[in-house]
């Protein structure tokens, strides 16, 4: 555990070592030491309670790339009564970054698709990263549209640090097949719902990431650029990720400030990777509630919603019909427009 | 303003002192010496090497427009901070700058105009404003143009040249790809033509959402069109990518688009597809 602990999650690690070590020596030598273990426990869960509720966007971040994280196959195996996965788009391959099928959660048969990560070396090579290909995007789209046709509920778990940029992902049209899913998923008619359960990173997540509701793991990420990405661009230095992390705002309690999410999926304290067994608990009673929410709303109107929730996001200003208007900037100064030719744009 | 009649002085900074300023300018393409005037009147692209320029909003409407009939609309919507974005910059002097550049309020200019005498939607983006990044404002106008052709139940054209989202908006800009995305399921529910028009260059979260949807896909030559940035993909594989990769060339070739229309045919060819387009 202490290998794939995080910083910040070090001290508490050390108090449970403390703890444990009080435990076996008082087995041992039969000396009464519960007091001692009362007082180091109380420590543990007051300092664990002060940590997690103030945490920092960039520890939330790792937090949702922590290696023992749950991933959409943990969670399947725990919220699903039956899993069939389904493989390939039909097109080209099987992307193993995107997981689909059929599941039964109760009683209730959905489709599920998501992200998948590798646990380790062998097993990210083979899901690379969780960063999907076109065939990911095409499978899953495939996949939501069977769904439609059995009139099933589309769940989607979002986990990845983005889609792949690669050579054979822009030959087969990565940016086409995310565009395309998510035209489709805004008139798919089936309730759809949609789960961050970590690192939803730019388009790679937005393209399995249209639906009625719209849920976050309360220490998954959303953002438009990875932290790293954003610091790279803006102070020439992925060092200062930290800030960046701050600065886009990629929190579950962020966005849902600005509507931009719909629910908060609260986490076992310390995280999800702490307590998968909870964490599929609480997982499966919230998706297991979204079902019946949405089961109510009669197809017509889900399809309405769901265009007017994304229709209304945006925030701008523009001037009211009877006010002055802004002069328009070329009015201001009739300077003429010249080419602008940096080398960037010739070679590469 | 006429833009391509008048020879317009060269902006590009001539290393070489004795080139007469105004009369001559340096391809930075293929190095060659070239006529202003001949550069200008061949839309700014490259009477050498035929390398297409970086073109505004404006010379957009002026190249591919009937004359005088644009009706522009939400030119005066105007970007905010809604994220209070901590920056290396802020976020407002990038507007400034924007602003300056383009002679625009925000990366896109749309309106309703005509082609061939037709009614169309018409959207031209600029790169000169913060990289023709899509944030709210950039959303919003793709969104309320692909409405009001559902509307007037018109053709809608877009010429894009973006860098992708823009990042100073975070999440919000994100979502700006499902927003223009789902107002163009409508469109294509209800059996409009879209005619999307790539430059260079287009990338990330513009050709991954609007720009891909088009149902005629044109592309200027040259231009670098695709998801990751070359330089990303470099970064990520640590090799270099072939000559002429996420080119319209090789795009074509690939099958991601319908055809590749040299800038001074553009015209005629979107004139020719809207009349086949309306009654
Ligand atoms: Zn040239």
């Amino acid at each position: 555990m202490a290998g794939t602990a995080l910083d910040f999650e070090r001290p508490l690690i050390e108090l449970e070592k403390k703890i444990e070590a009080l435990k076996k020596s008082s087995e041992s030598s039969g000396i009464d030491l519960s007091s001692q273990i009362v007082t180091l426990q109380r420590q543990l869960d007051s300092q664990r309670l002060k940590l997690y509720s103030k945490l920092t966007p960039w520890q939330r971040v790792q937090l949702a790339r922590h290696p023992r994280r749950p991933y959409m196959l943990d969670l399947v195996r725990l919220i699903t009564r039956s899993f069939t996965e389904l493989h390939g788009d039909r097109l080209f391959g099987d992307d193993k970054a995107i997981v689909g099928g059929f599941a039964v959660i109760d009683e209730v048969k959905v489709m599920l698709v998501g992200h998948q990560k590798g646990r380790d070396t062998k097993e990210n090579i083979m899901r690379n990263f969780g960063c999907p290909h076109p065939e990911g995007y095409r499978k899953a789209l495939r996949l939501m549209k069977m769904a439609e046709k059995f009139k099933l509920p589309v769940i989607s778990l979002i986990d990845t640090p983005g889609a792949y940029p690669g050579i054979g992902a822009e030959e087969r049209g990565q940016a086409r097949a995310i565009a395309l899913n998510l035209r489709e998923m805004m008139q798919l008619r089936t309730p759809m719902i949609i789960v961050i359960t970590g690192e939803g990173c730019s388009g790679g997540a937005l393209g399995v990431g249209i639906g009625d509701i719209v849920a976050m793991f309360q220490n998954a990420y959303y953002s438009v650029i990875s932290p790293e990405g954003c610091a790279a661009i803006l102070w020439k230095d992925a060092g200062k990720m930290e800030l960046a992390a701050k600065a886009l705002k990629l929190t579950a309690n962020d966005l849902a400030e600005h509507k931009l999410i719909d629910d908060i999926i609260p986490e076992p304290i310390g995280g999800a990777h702490t307590n998968h067994a909870e964490m599929g608990t609480i997982l499966k009673e919230r998706l297991l509630s979204y079902l019946e929410k949405l089961k109510r709303i009669a197809l017509d109107e889900l399809l309405e919603k769901r265009y007017k929730k994304f229709r209304a996001m945006g925030v701008f200003t523009e001037p009211a019909p009877e006010e002055k208007r802004v002069p328009s900037p070329r009015e201001e100064e009739a300077v003429p427009h010249l080419p602008e030719v940096s080398p960037l744009e010739t070679k590469r | 303003m006429p833009l391509f009649g008048k020879p317009r002085y060269s902006a590009i900074k001539v290393k070489k002192v004795q080139i007469p300023t105004g009369r001559w300018m340096k391809c930075t393409n293929c190095r060659e010496i070239i006529d202003a005037r001949a550069f200008h009147s061949a839309y700014k692209t490259c009477p050498k090497c035929k390398f297409h320029y970086k073109m505004s909003a404006r010379e957009r409407v002026d190249l591919l427009l009937d004359e005088g009939s644009l009706d522009e609309m939400d030119s005066e919507m105007l970007p905010q901070d809604p994220l209070g974005f901590v920056d290396s910059k802020k976020y407002t002097d990038r507007h400034k700058q924007g602003r300056a550049k383009s002679k625009l309020n925000e990366a896109i200019l749309t309106g309703m105009g005509s082609v061939a005498e037709r009614p169309v939607g018409f959207g031209a983006m600029d790169f000169s404003y913060i990289g023709g990044s899509m944030g709210s404002v950039v959303g919003e106008k793709v969104t309320r143009l692909v409405e009001r052709c559902l509307d007037q139940r018109c053709v809608l054209i877009i010429v894009t040249a973006s860098g992708g989202a823009r990042m100073m908006e975070s999440t919000y800009s994100l979502m700006q790809m499902a927003k223009t995305s789902g107002a163009l399921s409508r469109l294509h529910k209800e059996g409009l033509a879209y005619i999307a028009v790539l430059c260079n260059p287009t990338t990330g979260g513009v050709t991954a959402s609007f720009a891909s949807l088009g149902d005629i896909i044109i592309a200027e030559p040259g231009a670098l069109i695709g998801f990751a940035g070359p330089r990303v993909i470099e970064q990520t594989i640590r090799q270099e990518l072939p000559e002429g990769f996420q080119r319209s060339e090789f795009l074509l070739e690939h099958g991601m688009i319908d055809m590749i229309v040299p800038r001074k045919e553009l015209r005629e060819k979107l004139q020719e597809l809207v009349t086949f387009f309306s009654e």
